[in-house]
Parts: C-alpha cells; sequence; structure tokens
C-alpha cells in the first residue's frame, strides 16, 4: 500500500488519518457531552474538560495536517456511474466537514480564553487568549453546542451514504477508504 | 415646683417641635453612580468551605431615596443584567449563568426593590424588601450602613453606603448540589448615589 493516493484509492496516510480522526472526534464529541453533565464533586470535573480541551487542540492540529495532505495529493476517481451532482455533494460534504472541524476549535477556544486566560493543551503547551469581547463564552459556547450537533449530523448523513454505496448500489467507494482497489 | 416643671415641659414641647420640624423635609433622591462606576454589587459563596468564592454582577442601575434624618423616608430598588456575571473565570461564568444556575436566558433580570427601612442605630438600617431572582420573588432584608455623604469635587453631591445580606440558593430556586458549605452566597453591595436636582413644579427659585 503506498503513502500517497492514486486515482484508484487513498493511500495508507489519507486511510490513517481519515479512521484516526472518524474515532477521535467522536470521541471528543462523547466526551464534551458527557463532561458538561458531571457533578461538581465528580473526581473527573476537572480532568475530562483538561482531557477535551487538550485533545480537542491536537485533534485541529492533524486535521490541519490532514488538510495540507488532501491539497497535496490527488484525490481518486470516483466511481463510474456516479451522477455530477452526487459527485459535487460528495465534495461539498467533504468541505463541510472541515469548515465544521475548524469552527468547533475556533469556538472551543474562544470559550476557554473569553477572560484572558489561557488554553492549556494537556500541560504539554499553552495558547495564548487573543479575542476576548464580553459574553464572548456565551456565545462561543452556544456556537460549540450547535456546531458539535452539526457535525454529528454530517457525520450520520457520511455513515448513511457509505453503507450504501457499500450495500445498495455495490461500489468500491467505502473499500477505497480502506485503502482497498 | 409645679411650675418649673410646666416650664421645662414647655421647653421640651418646643425642642422637640424643633426636633421633628426638619423631619419633614423630603426625601432626597439619588441615582447610582454608574456612569463613573462607584458602585459594586458582589457575591461570595464558600468553595467546598475551604475558602471563598468572589465575583460580581457588572451591569446593573437604580435609584435611591435617602432622607438623613428620618431613615424610615428611605426607599431603593435595584436592577441587576444577570447576565454580567463575573468571577474572573470564563468557564465558570458560563457555567454560572447557564441553566444549573441563573438561567440568564430566562431570568435576564434581577431585581430588588425595599418596601420598608428601618433604623438599627445612628448610621445603620435595616431595608427590607423584595428579591425577584430566578424567577422567584422573596422578601429579604439587607443590612445597611452610610459610608459618608458630602459634596463633590464636581458640583455634585453624593452619598455612599455598603450594604450586605446573605441568600439561601434553594429558595430561589437554584437547586444544585455545590456541597454543605456552599448553600448560601452573601452578597455584598457597595453603592453611591449621586443627588438628583429636585423637580421645580412651577414659580423661580428666585422667590423661594
Amino acid at each position: 500500500m503506498r503513502a500517497v493516493n492514486s486515482r484508484a484509492t487513498y493511500g495508507w496516510v489519507a486511510v490513517l488519518l481519515h479512521w484516526l480522526l472518524a474515532l477521535w472526534l467522536l470521541a471528543l464529541f462523547a466526551l464534551g457531552w458527557w463532561m458538561v453533565e458531571l457533578d461538581y464533586y465528580s473526581a473527573w470535573y476537572q480532568r475530562a474538560p483538561w482531557w477535551h480541551k487538550g485533545l480537542g487542540v491536537l485533534a485541529t492540529l492533524l486535521m490541519l495536517l490532514r488538510y495540507i495532505w488532501r491539497l497535496a495529493n490527488p484525490l481518486p476517481d470516483h466511481e463510474p456511474g456516479i451522477p455530477a451532482y452526487q459527485a459535487s455533494l460528495a465534495l461539498w460534504g467533504q468541505r463541510l466537514f472541515y469548515v465544521l472541524v475548524f469552527a468547533l476549535a475556533l469556538s472551543g477556544y474562544l470559550i476557554v480564553t473569553a477572560r484572558g486566560e489561557s488554553l492549556s493543551v494537556l500541560d504539554w503547551f499553552v495558547l495564548p487568549a487573543t479575542l476576548s469581547v464580553v459574553q464572548q463564552e456565551d456565545v462561543a459556547g452556544w456556537a460549540h453546542k450547535y456546531l458539535a450537533w452539526g457535525f454529528m449530523v454530517m457525520v450520520l448523513l457520511h455513515t448513511v451514504a457509505a453503507l450504501r454505496h457499500h450495500f445498495v448500489v455495490g461500489d468500491k467507494t467505502l473499500l477505497k477508504i480502506l485503502g482497498r482497489k | 415646683m409645679f411650675n418649673r416643671l410646666l416650664k421645662t415641659q414647655c421647653w421640651g414641647i418646643v425642642l422637640s417641635c424643633l426636633i421633628v420640624l426638619p423631619a419633614w423635609a423630603e426625601a432626597e433622591r439619588y441615582i447610582i453612580d454608574i456612569k463613573g462606576q462607584h458602585a459594586f454589587v458582589q457575591f461570595k459563596i464558600k468553595h467546598l468551605g475551604y475558602s471563598w468564592l468572589l465575583g460580581n454582577f457588572k451591569k446593573f442601575d437604580g435609584e435611591f431615596n435617602y432622607d438623613a434624618r428620618n431613615i424610615e423616608n428611605s426607599d431603593v430598588s435595584v436592577v441587576i443584567d444577570t447576565a454580567s456575571l463575573d468571577s474572573n473565570h470564563a468557564e465558570r461564568d458560563k457555567h454560572l449563568k447557564g441553566s444549573d444556575f441563573l438561567e440568564v436566558k430566562k431570568f435576564p433580570k434581577a431585581v430588588f426593590s425595599s418596601n420598608k427601612v428601618v433604623a438599627t442605630g445612628k448610621e445603620s438600617f435595616d431595608i427590607h424588601g423584595e428579591l425577584d431572582l430566578h424567577g422567584v420573588k422573596k422578601p429579604i432584608v439587607i443590612q445597611a450602613k452610610i459610608i459618608g455623604q458630602g459634596p463633590d469635587p464636581w458640583m455634585g453631591y453624593r452619598a455612599g453606603f455598603e450594604g450586605f445580606t446573605t441568600l439561601r440558593l434553594a429558595d430561589f430556586g437554584i437547586t444544585r448540589d455545590l456541597g454543605p458549605a456552599s448553600t448560601h452566597v452573601e452578597l455584598q453591595l457597595y453603592i453611591e448615589g449621586v443627588r438628583q436636582a429636585k423637580q421645580q413644579t412651577g414659580g423661580s427659585e428666585f422667590f423661594e
């Protein structure tokens, strides 16, 4: 299996980044959903947000790396017989995923840094605050929540579409992101 | 003997008239100095029972009538913008403003208005009134004290007060468990008011 993409299928770098980020982002959603309901006296009350913030920033960096990799690589050809509107829908769906992830990252960062506090990434390095406006944590918090739900809707659509290609249409769309030809 | 007694009593009546007389004067109206922000609404709650957590509401407004000679003539009303809560930590502020605590979207304002002021000392008094917080209206008592009053350097006249009260969070429908040491919150108010010119009811100042 080659590292770079070919016209026939994805290379292992793209495959690895896809599945790693898929698991990572779903875990972030679950962690975020769970942690906001924690009791004040839970041992995870401080640890869970610490992980959520750190893993969130690292996922964003990985997503950035993935975008660069995507730009530097050709995309495999679409399966024959796919109508043009579906091809363009797929492309815009992928773009929307990138936009959602970066917007989630930005809104999360703006919550943490709303009062000028910096964001510690797993006590490894620190992102300084920049923007700090009135009620920033409320607006950014609202955006973060609904972007996350928007992301999950996209995950659902994406999964249904992938399964449809595999089981109903019977083409290689799903196999390609597993690196198979 | 009887005569002297009568005389002193007469003098007593005259004297008491003189003392009571100024009480006819009206209470002066003051507006809280929001422009110069010489007013603070702070809260303080125990953290785990080991320390204090402090925060404040940045946006509020109000006015009071203050009658130094007859404190019972005084009254005060304050409206607080609950979304302006600031405890110097964005994530906590977001939490405190959210559905676990103040629900500021649903209850954007907290209102206090007094209905009775009772002197408790020469410079101290209790302000009885109703606090409308988190959708619950309850009578509370604020222990208040005048700090000082007098002309300011900018042609105005000011009076400053401090007030303290303690609220049980559950009384106002805030039932999120913060631990046994943190069931009550203390409110500390430091309010400076600028006296307002009396409204003229006709005639000119010259002839008064």
